[in-house]
C-alpha cells in the first residue's frame, strides 16, 4: 500500500480530496489545482505532462485546472529510453 | 574537400551537428548517460515518456543531466502497442518537451518489437496534420517508406535487425532500395547497430544518420563505444561521399611494373 494511502486528520484550508493519481489513490492536502498539486508534490512544472482525466493540460493551464474529487490525473515525465 | 561542417543532416529547418543520434536507456547510471553522450558526440538525444515517481520528486532527473539547451530532445512513443497509445504518448511527449519532434513507434510484437506498420502509417498520419515532426521507426520495406512519407513522415527510420539485438544491417540492400528511391526525406537506420562497423556500414550505403542505444549502452565500456561510434558514423559518411571503389575478383597492383629491376 502507497504512503498516500492514508486520509490526513481533516485541517482547515485542506481540500482532502480523493483523486487517482498515477495509477494510485491520492488523497490532496491544500491543493486545488494542477498547478498546486505539483507544488504539493514538489514537482518542477515545467519538466513534466499532464494529463486530467485523459486530456491533456497546457503548462499555461495549471493554474486554472480546477482538481475534483475522483479526478485521474496522471504526471509524466522524460526518462532513459531509445 | 567537403567536410563535417558543410555536411550537415538538417529536418524540417533543424539542424544537427551529427548524424549519429543516440537513446538515453540501459545505462548504469544518469552520471554514464551523460559522459557516453558526450563522447558520441550526438545532439539529438531519444528519451522515452513515463510516470513521474510521485514518492520520490528528489530522485535524480534525466534532465539534470541531459540539458534540453544542449540536446535536442526527441521522445518516442516506445512501449505503445497501439495507435491510441502512440498517439497520447507523442501528445504528451511533446508537452513535457520543447519540440513537435517524435520518434514515433507503434509496436507490433513483443519478442521482435517489429513495428506495426498499419498502426505506424495511421499514427503517422494523424500527428502529421496536429503539427508533428514525425520520425517513423519502420521496417526496411520501401512501400513502407513511400507510405510513411506520403502521409507525412520527416524521416523514415528503418531497422537495421530488432531493437536492442546488435545483429547490425541484415539486409543492406533494402536499405539501399530505400535510399535510392525515397527522396526528399532522411532515411536514418534505427535500431540493431551492435558495434562500430554496423553504424560505418549504414551510413556506407548513404543513410542519413544512425540512431543508437543498446549498441552503446550495452557494450562493456559504454563511454568507449560511444566514441567509437562517433568516429564510426564519420568514417562511414566520409566513405560514402568519397565513392567507394568497385569490387573485383582479382588483383590489381598498386605499386607501378615501370622501373622494376
Amino acid at each position: 500500500m502507497s504512503s498516500f494511502g492514508h486520509i490526513p486528520a481533516p485541517h482547515e484550508g485542506y481540500t482532502n480530496m480523493k483523486i487517482r493519481l498515477n495509477g494510485d489513490d491520492y488523497i490532496t492536502k491544500a491543493a486545488s489545482t494542477v498547478s498546486e498539486l505539483l507544488v504539493e508534490l514538489n514537482i518542477n512544472p515545467m519538466r513534466v505532462a499532464v494529463e486530467l482525466n485523459m486530456v491533456i493540460v497546457k503548462k499555461a493551464e495549471y493554474g486554472s485546472a480546477a482538481l475534483k474529487d475522483g479526478d485521474n490525473v496522471e504526471v509524466v515525465n522524460f526518462v532513459g529510453g531509445g | 574537400m567537403e567536410s563535417a561542417s558543410t555536411d550537415k543532416l538538417i529536418i524540417n529547418g533543424v539542424e544537427f551537428k551529427s548524424r549519429l543520434w543516440v537513446g538515453t536507456g540501459k545505462y548504469k547510471d544518469f552520471e554514464e548517460t551523460k559522459k557516453a553522450i558526450e563522447a558520441s558526440g550526438a545532439d539529438m538525444v531519444t528519451v522515452a515518456v513515463r510516470r513521474v515517481n510521485i514518492f520520490d520528486s528528489k530522485s535524480p532527473n534525466l534532465l539534470d543531466y541531459i540539458d534540453p539547451k544542449i540536446y535536442k530532445i526527441l521522445p518516442n512513443t516506445a512501449g505503445c502497442y497501439n495507435v491510441e497509445d502512440a498517439l497520447r504518448y507523442a501528445r504528451l511527449g511533446r508537452e513535457a518537451g520543447i519540440s513537435d519532434f517524435v520518434k514515433l513507434e507503434v509496436i507490433g510484437d513483443d519478442k521482435t518489437l517489429f513495428p506495426d506498420v498499419c498502426g505506424l502509417l495511421k499514427a503517422t498520419e494523424i500527428l502529421a496534420k496536429e503539427g508533428f515532426i514525425v520520425l517513423p521507426y519502420s521496417t526496411d520495406d520501401l512501400i513502407v517508406a513511400q507510405r510513411l512519407v506520403n502521409a507525412g513522415a520527416a524521416a523514415v527510420m528503418p531497422l537495421g535487425a530488432p531493437i536492442g539485438s546488435g545483429l547490425g544491417i541484415r539486409n543492406p540492400y533494402n536499405i539501399k532500395i530505400i535510399l535510392e528511391t525515397v527522396k526528399g526525406v532522411p532515411i536514418i537506420v534505427d535500431a540493431g547497430v551492435g558495434t562500430a562497423s554496423d553504424a560505418a556500414i549504414a551510413m556506407e550505403l548513404g543513410c542519413d544518420a544512425v540512431l543508437i542505444n543498446t549498441g552503446i549502452a550495452g557494450a562493456a565500456e559504454p563511454i568507449m563505444m560511444a566514441a567509437a561510434m562517433k568516429h564510426a558514423v564519420i568514417a562511414g559518411r566520409f566513405a560514402y561521399k568519397a565513392g567507394r571503389i568497385q569490387r573485383r575478383l582479382y588483383a590489381s597492383a598498386s605499386s607501378p611494373f615501370d622501373g622494376m629491376l
